[in-house]
């Protein structure tokens, strides 16, 4: 429906088989991205930092989409995140509530880009999850726990409905009253 | 000023921008502060921001998120679409729509019921004055 701009990829790669290891073990990571490109690039980086294994000795076996399977469903996604700030690396755990996970993570980038300034490059998402609603942590997600929710819609933007009818001036002043 | 038209589960909204702009949807459950997810009986249920949404008077009762089957039964039940073109503001929007589509006969028509109504009102006017006058 809406344009992600982060896809979920999973890539799945080796070190190329040499005369020594005719057979080596195989990695798969899921990754965040927003392009195959991309991706792979990502991928080789986290590989370098857990094994003895770059791109130029390594080979991509296979590199996949992954789709949300309930786009409509509501979840709650816990996302376990490690960026860096201006001083040093911070772990974080947040919370978000949304209907896909590609939208929960472009949910978290922005966040933090808002909230702490960190750019999308200096974040790396160690694990996300969906938590189910007792487990939640956050406030601000455990509010919307309530099958009996209600709430006014307090100030009402008037807006065209194309943006091509907008005009600089109105005839009158607009009522916000919902 | 107290609020009576709240989001809520069941509400009927009427989308005010974007792609499904005129479409009547049902809120069916809350996303977060900002988002809501909607379902109509022609579409995919899907999430929208409440800012397209104009919330109407009308309400009706469902669980939460249910099935398609439950939300047009429940739908019927409550007879959402003639409330909806019963009420003044549903029967507005559905003489704005039919006055973007007339043709040039059908606008030449109309010209011809406005003209003869302003003259029924000005004789009557006209009667009246006299009597005052009078």
């Amino acid at each position: 429906m809406v344009a992600f701009r982060f896809h979920q990829y999973q890539v799945v790669g080796r070190s190329l088989p040499t005369a020594a290891d005719e057979h080596p073990k195989i990695y798969r990571m899921k990754l965040w991205a927003t392009n195959e490109v991309r991706a792979k690039s990502k991928f080789w980086y986290f590989l370098r930092k857990l094994k003895k294994v770059k791109k130029s000795n390594g080979q991509v076996l296979a590199i996949n989409e992954i789709f949300e399977r309930k786009p409509t469903k509501i979840k709650n996604y816990g996302i376990w995140l490690r960026y860096q700030s201006r001083t040093g690396y911070h772990n974080m755990y947040k919370e978000y509530r949304d209907t896909t996970l590609n939208g929960a993570v472009e949910q978290m980038y922005n966040e933090m880009a808002s909230r702490h300034r960190v750019r999308h490059h200096c974040i790396q998402t160690i694990k996300t999850a969906t938590i189910p609603s007792k487990l939640c942590k956050r406030e601000s997600t455990k509010q919307f726990h309530d099958s009996k929710i209600k709430f006014p819609l307090v100030f009402k933007k008037v807006r065209p409905p194309t943006r091509k009818l907008k005009t600089t001036y109105k005839a009158s002043r607009p009522n916000l009253f919902m | 000023m107290p609020f009576k038209r709240y989001v809520e589960i069941g509400r009927v909204a009427l989308v005010n921008y974007g792609k499904e702009y005129g479409r009547l949807v049902v809120i069916v459950d809350v996303i977060d502060q900002n988002r809501a997810l909607v379902d109509a009986p022609d579409m995919v249920r899907g999430q929208m921001n409440l800012k397209r949404l104009s919330l109407t008077d009308i309400r009706i009762d469902i669980p939460r998120v249910p099935r398609k089957k439950t939300l047009i039964a429940a739908m019927e039940a409550a007879d959402v679409k003639n409330k909806w073109e019963n009420s003044s503001w549903g029967r507005k929007l559905i003489v704005q729509k039919r006055r973007a589509s007339l043709n040039d006969f059908d606008r030449f028509k109309v010209m011809l019921a406005k003209i003869k109504r302003g003259g029924a009102i000005r004789q009557e006017l006209a009667k009246l004055r006299k009597q005052t006058a009078v």
